[in-house]
């Protein structure tokens, strides 16, 4: 696998190549767009539209709800999305060459987290210059990264290999993963979801993880660690349950292709 | 120095009766089994030691694909092992991740990468990759712009760039025009020079001859016979022989090509086959053996006159030979409606090894198209393989007897 790394780096860049190929602005369309999506949430909504967080003072703190809920939402959902669609995307080399195989999904996580870290570095630029930025609690985003792609990872190639055998699983994922988002507390607050329902949104990994970017950067302190790291437990487990299925499964993938 | 032991290779796929058996399969909490095992290779064993060269043959779905594909890890055995020693290099498929996007330096890079290169050593063989693909200054523009040929050249050129211990060939790999297929055969034989081991899939005597130390023979997803190269070429050439004999199929269309059958109907081939000199059908003839060519044609109108008339074509439809009964001067006067007429026609197969086609046309006249009865496209394949004669080269076995005179 070391000895594939210029594989995984060079296909990464090849994809980023290949997304804003013939444009004129080229790559720096990858920070367009993220800026654009900051400057509705921000300064429309909560300037314009004058919306408010209950309970939260600063006249940027619905924005910056919004942001930190809609930009890791982003990286799990590319990546889950990317994962259900990594072997069929790769049959022509999964089928036609021997190298190794665990490449693919270290490709997809390489690439999902820098156009990650394009959008939430431009977050972070945009909480610095007007003066929000949560200070030393925003180190607490590294381990909450980490236990949400060990997740969105786990599950995309756990679809990934269903989704060779069974083309519908494609589909159904990227529909789940909408009622999913809208499941999740990103664009409301949890505080005006009923009794009943809140306490089934702990089942919600996602619930745990979204609230603690909140927490880091709403609230600007240190997250509640009990939730992640019952979230951080059961990212392992499907990780390992996904990667068992992909060695169990992998030749049959590669009949079936 | 590399070498490969198979034992007791098989391989077999998963057959599902519907798509719903498999998704059943997959979600049956018991673990019920919805599938069949088409099994496509069935304990095959042997050795390739250090620098030999093997080649492998076969009918078309014997197996050889399967086989190169578990050799090379690329497909998983059902059961039995592959066990390799030194690194391998495979040439199954050329210009895996090569994208039309890039240059030809890029594509160059990435196919490095995917062979678990490092950039340096992609870089330090650049000059020497380009330099076997022939392609100059294309080499920094867009693989879109190169013609096939550059393609191949260029994804052949990274895929030999460094001498692997086992080299994998697979029959495809003819690339380029004929100049290139020398160099890159020559450069296959060079790394055979230095230590390489060689498993090859081909179908071409002559290179097996050159190039193999043994053969192997797959029949049927099984070994059917491991030697010397001649000795398993021979019993390969049986073996196709004495299955066309066997399974007769008619209006067979060759190599997917189209036949087509035209005419006005009142009179149809019923029957066409080729027949050696014992009478039994063949479809594989040795060069210049007697073969006869076995129509019968069914009358469905009274019809004055009729000209039966055939034409043998290479497999590019150009016309070798072609006569008619009015030709031939045998003229064929009023039929009756529901007679059956058997044409043989006797000849030697003066032919070049290949693939060979018959054209038959059932007409009124030799110079008119007017009353066309049936006009039949690849009414007959065969082919025409050289068993005993000595090698030449063309499409007609035109054999000389030689006198060579010096004078001082």
């Amino acid at each position: 696998m070391w000895n594939f790394r210029g594989f995984v780096l060079g296909s990464i860049r090849r994809e980023f190549q290949l997304r804003y190929r013939g444009a004129v602005l080229g790559v720096a369309w990858a920070a367009i767009q993220p800026l654009a999506m900051i400057f509705i949430y921000t300064v429309i909504f909560s300037q314009v539209m004058n919306a408010k967080l209950p309970g939260a003072e600063g006249a940027f703190s619905y924005g910056i709800y919004l942001c930190a809920g809609i930009v890791t939402w982003g990286l799990f959902a590319e990546t889950v999305q990317r994962g259900q669609s990594i072997f069929l995307d790769n049959a022509n080399l999964l089928k036609k060459l021997s190298f190794p195989r665990l490449t693919l999904p270290v490709i997809v996580a390489g690439f999902t987290l820098a156009n990650f870290s394009i959008a939430f570095g431009l977050f972070l630029i945009f909480l610095l210059l007007t003066g929000n930025f949560p200070g030393l609690v925003v180190l607490a985003v590294i381990p909450l990264v980490v236990v949400q792609m060990l997740f969105a990872l786990g599950l995309g190639i756990a679809l990934g290999v269903f989704n060779v055998f069974l083309r519908d699983t494609g589909q159904i994922s990227g529909l789940v993963l909408q009622f999913w988002f809208w499941a999740t507390p990103i664009v409301y607050p949890v505080s005006i979801l009923p009794d009943w329902m809140r306490s089934w949104m702990s089942l919600n990994p996602m619930f745990h993880l979204v609230t603690a970017y909140q927490q880091i950067f709403v609230a600007r302190e240190w997250p509640e660690w009990n939730g992640v790291l019952l979230v951080g437990c059961f990212a392992v487990g499907i990780a390992l349950y996904a990667l068992g299925l992909f060695r169990r499964k992998v030749g049959e993938i590669v009949d079936q292709l | 120095m590399g070498s490969l032991t198979v034992r007791d290779l098989s391989k077999a796929y998963k057959v599902y009766p519907s798509h719903l058996a498999r998704v059943k399969e997959l979600l049956h909490p018991l673990g019920r089994k919805y599938h069949q095992l088409k099994w496509v290779l069935k304990d095959v064993s042997f050795n390739v030691a250090p620098g030999e060269a093997v080649c492998v043959i076969g009918v078309n779905g014997a197996g050889k694909s399967t086989l190169l594909k578990m050799l090379t890890g690329i497909t998983q055995p059902t059961s039995g092992t592959v066990q390799t020693h030194g690194q391998v290099s495979a040439l199954l498929e050329l210009g895996i991740g090569f994208h039309h996007e890039f240059t030809g330096r890029q594509n160059v890079v990435m196919a490095g990468q995917l062979l678990g290169m490092s950039v340096e050593d992609i870089r330090r063989l650049m000059p020497q990759i380009a330099a076997f693909a022939e392609i100059g200054d294309y080499m920094d523009q867009p693989l879109r712009m190169y013609s096939s040929g550059m393609q191949m050249r260029l994804a052949f050129s990274v895929a030999t760039a460094r001498r692997p211990d086992i080299l994998i060939v697979d029959e495809a790999l003819s690339v380029g025009d004929a100049y290139f297929q020398h160099k890159s055969f020559d450069r296959i034989r060079n790394f055979r020079k230095e230590g390489t081991t060689l498993f090859i899939v081909s179908h071409d005597r002559i290179a097996i001859q050159a190039i193999c130390d043994r053969a192997i023979l797959l029949d049927n997803g099984k070994l059917a016979k491991e030697g010397s190269p001649d000795a398993v070429l021979d019993l390969y050439n049986a073996l196709i022989a004495e299955r066309e004999t066997t399974t007769i199929v008619q209006n067979k269309t060759a190599d997917g090509r189209v036949q087509t059958i035209s005419g006005t109907g009142e009179a149809t081939v019923s029957d066409i086959k080729l027949l050696d000199s014992q009478g039994r059908p063949i479809e594989v003839t040795n060069v210049g053996a007697e073969v006869t060519l076995e129509v019968k044609v069914r009358i469905n109108a009274n019809i004055p006159h009729f000209v039966l008339g055939y034409m043998i074509r290479d497999r590019f439809g150009q016309p070798i030979y072609g006569t008619n009964t009015y030709l031939k001067q045998l003229p064929i006067l009023d039929l009756r409606k529901g007679e059956q007429i058997n044409f043989r026609f006797d000849f030697a197969a003066n032919l070049g090894p290949g693939n060979y086609s018959v054209t038959v046309a059932l007409v009124s006249s030799d110079h008119h198209l007017d009353n066309n009865f049936e006009w039949r496209d690849l009414a007959l394949v065969f082919e025409v393989v050289n068993f005993s004669r000595q090698q030449f080269a063309g499409c007609a076995w035109l054999d000389p007897v030689v006198r060579v005179q010096r004078q001082e």
